[in-house]
């Protein structure tokens, strides 16, 4: 223990943390503290009566399959997209990796899907997926695959994959690809001397020094799939059909926005919440023990 | 014509600069984007160059649900508009919040302004009249889902008049498919054309209490046999290409302006786009009768928007607010509308003045939604729908639709289902509003 008789009590160092105190305090824990509040009401749309109901909100989500069918979806959306997000990724920067000629040009044209705003993204997609007009569509129906995301669930489920990934995989790719560049060249090298091929150096040496990364990127990635992407869902599909493509967080804002529910809503968001706190917390304990490797 | 147009330009600027200290504001929060955003601005421009008491200032706040969750969320931080549009299905939302709202019946007696609803067509003010027959909003822009067909698809099929009865949609379906086509009919904005306009056109109620309007606790019985029939009939015929499901809304259009499908039943407010999209000759017509289930057609519901007036605002602006709707419901101000947007004219003068002037004869089948609205003194069961929590129920029939459409369910189960999950919203509902 340190003795405390070496710093003099002063104003100093609580004047210095008090805007990020504030900040802190306006924009994340008076809105956190308003939902959690709102979460343990119902009121009608206008505010006009409210009743306090302590967890009846929560007690009706959990006993609501389509609240419960929605947690399934959003696992196997997040899973999906971050696995296949972080897997091409991983492929196209080692690829970059080992190109000696017009490495730049590959670089920022692969970063550039990250500037696409997911609306954007998503408007994107629904233009090339359109059973209409849709040239993918078209694509698939001249081999004898009649696409219909507006009505196959599982297609639907596919396209805001598809997109999501998409979208992502440029972020993933600007952290592989300084994760592997950061890797020490003589430890290449020296396996290459050694007559190691090109994959045994990426599965032995690559691999294993880039999974504080990939660890990294997997946190992010789950979040992303879990909160951003919803302007891709709602550009895509809105949820449907038979809200095949209802995530977590689409449902918070239907539920809010759209059916003015708020108090279902709150109670939908604290528990994102929760989730989000909990991801942190492994997130932090990980890469603090890991980061001493 | 440009000098003249500066001229103007610099002269309303000064009438406005002159006038601006006097003038009493009063905000309008409209869900109409693009060319009928611009038509809005124009109404509200002629309202102001027509007197100097008051400013409307009209504002796009996205689309029907957005503009409506704005009002709502408006009101609470006391930040609320004068005037919100809502669209139809907000309206039992809407009623319940009475402290929230100014019933326009008595707004125009509070101001004193004379107001005479029997100039109103009858099938657009039933639907937000209260059981004693006050007007609660002003309707705005309103349509009805019709029957639009492809009349050069028609010819080249042979199918000498469009059809009237679901059987003669089937025959003129599968013509068109024999002549190549590869899609017979389509429609958007289902629950609304599917379940909510035929049960009025073919006179069967929706829901029990007089679908909504005599009480709160009204349940929803759409699972009937009419409905289940026709709906499984309808999905039946996919396999053939006679029914292509498009998605919600309008998003079907373009199956029927891309020349896909010959006949597409959705609202008469397209009319705009089609003039813009289709490279065909399209015409509209009545929707098609059940033959076994009536003899003969009721009339149909309407759909669209109205504007409603909000509590809380400074009482002086509030004659302004009067004025303002009687202006816009004022003849001239509707036939223009409903020319330009496909719209319904909102009164049975307008309707006379755009025949007067001759633009139904231009322009044949534009009446085809006023008859089809005006067809029948409007019965309990068409006169419109009032169900709380409807924005969602309409979601749910939706989902149950598609289902059916996707081939997971049959029509017994898909109308079951929606009803039973509708059931549960309207309970809650009257649970939140006793």
């Amino acid at each position: 223990m340190l003795k405390r008789v070496h710093f003099g009590p002063s104003l100093l160092p609580f004047l210095l943390v008090a805007p990020q105190i504030a900040v802190t305090l306006v924009f994340f824990m008076w809105p956190a503290g308003q939902a959690l509040y709102q979460s343990l009401l119902v009121e009608d749309m206008f505010g006009l009566s409210t009743e306090f109901v302590w967890f009846e909100n929560f007690k009706d989500l959990f006993s609501d399959s389509y609240y419960l069918g929605a947690f399934k979806r959003t696992a196997l959306f997040s899973f999906a997209v971050a696995t296949m997000a972080m897997g091409i990724a991983l492929v196209l920067a080692a690829m970059v990796d080992r190109i000696i000629r017009g490495v730049y040009v590959y670089r920022t044209l692969l970063i550039w899907p990250y500037a696409v705003a997911p609306v954007v993204a998503g408007a994107l997609w629904v233009f090339m997926f359109d059973p209409t007009l849709g040239i993918f569509a078209y694509a698939l129906n001249t081999i004898g695959y009649d696409w219909n995301h507006k009505l196959n669930g599982g297609e639907a489920m596919t396209l805001v994959v598809l997109a999501a990934t998409w979208k992502q995989i440029a972020y993933n790719f600007l952290f592989f690809v300084a994760a592997i560049q950061s890797i020490p060249k003589p430890l290449i090298e020296a396996a290459a001397i050694d007559g190691a091929g090109p994959f045994k150096r990426f599965w032995t040496i690559i691999f294993p020094l880039i999974t504080p990364t990939m660890f990294f990127l997997l946190v992010v990635n789950i979040v992303y799939a879990f909160f951003d992407t919803f302007g891709i869902i709602h550009a895509i599909t809105q949820g449907g059909p038979y809200r095949a493509t209802e995530i977590l967080v689409y449902k918070v804002w239907y539920d809010g926005a759209v059916a003015i529910d708020l108090g279902s809503s709150a109670a939908q968001s604290v528990i994102l919440m929760a989730i989000v706190i909990i991801m942190t917390v492994v997130q932090f304990r990980y890469i603090e023990r890991k980061v001493e490797y | 014509m440009k000098l003249t147009k500066y001229v103007l330009g610099a002269v309303t600027a000064a009438a406005f600069a002159g006038g601006a200290a006097a003038q009493t504001e009063i905000s309008w929060w409209h869900a109409m984007g693009g060319a009928n955003g611009e038509r809005i601005d124009r109404i509200a421009a002629g309202f102001n160059e027509s007197q100097s008491e008051y400013v409307v200032t009209p504002s796009f706040k996205g689309n029907y649900t957005e503009t409506m969750t704005a009002a709502v969320a408006a009101f609470r931080a006391g930040e609320q508009p004068h005037i919100v549009q809502v669209f139809e299905v907000g309206t039992a939302t809407m009623m319940a919040a009475e402290g929230a709202v100014y019933p326009i019946s008595e707004l125009m007696a509070d101001s004193g302004t004379s107001f005479d609803q029997s100039v109103y067509l009858p099938a657009v003010v039933s639907y937000y009249q209260t059981p004693e027959g006050d007007l609660l909003s002003m309707p705005f822009n309103s349509s009805t889902p019709v029957l639009w067909y492809n009349k050069d698809a028609f010819a080249a099929a042979g199918i000498e008049s469009p059809p009237t009865t679901w059987d003669e949609v089937n025959d003129a379906a599968q013509k068109l498919l024999d002549s190549g086509m590869t899609c017979g009919y389509s429609f958007g904005w289902q629950s609304w054309v599917m379940i909510e306009n035929y049960g009025a056109w073919h006179n069967l109620p929706m829901g029990t209490q007089e679908n909504g309007f005599a009480g709160l606790d009204t349940r929803f019985t759409f699972n009937n046999d009419a409905v289940v029939n026709r709906l499984q009939s309808i999905a039946d015929s996919q396999e053939s290409g006679i029914f292509k499901y498009g998605g919600r809304r309008g998003d079907s259009l373009s199956l029927f302006t891309s020349g896909e499908c010959g006949m597409w039943m959705n609202s008469s407010a397209y009319y705009g786009s089609m003039v813009s999209q289709a490279e065909f000759e399209f015409g509209q017509t009545m929707l098609p009768l059940d033959t076994d289930v009536a003899s003969a057609p009721q009339n149909s519901i309407i759909g669209g928007a109205t504007l409603w007036v909000l509590r809380g605002k400074d009482e002086a602006s509030y004659p302004g607010v009067a004025e303002f709707m009687n202006y816009m419901s004022s003849p001239e101000v509707q036939a223009w509308w409903h020319q330009e947007t496909g719209y319904v004219p909102i009164t049975t003068a307008a309707g006379v003045l755009s025949a007067e002037q001759g633009f139904y004869d231009e322009n044949p089948g534009t009446d085809t939604a006023i008859v089809q609205l005006s067809l029948n003194t409007p019965t309990v069961n068409s006169r419109g729908l009032r169900f709380g929590n409807f924005v969602q129920i309409r979601d749910i029939i939706n989902e149950e639709m598609e289902a059916l459409w996707a081939g997971n369910v049959t029509a017994r189960e898909a109308m079951d289902t929606a009803v039973a999950r509708g059931n549960e919203l309207l309970e809650k509902f009257e649970k939140a509003n006793k």
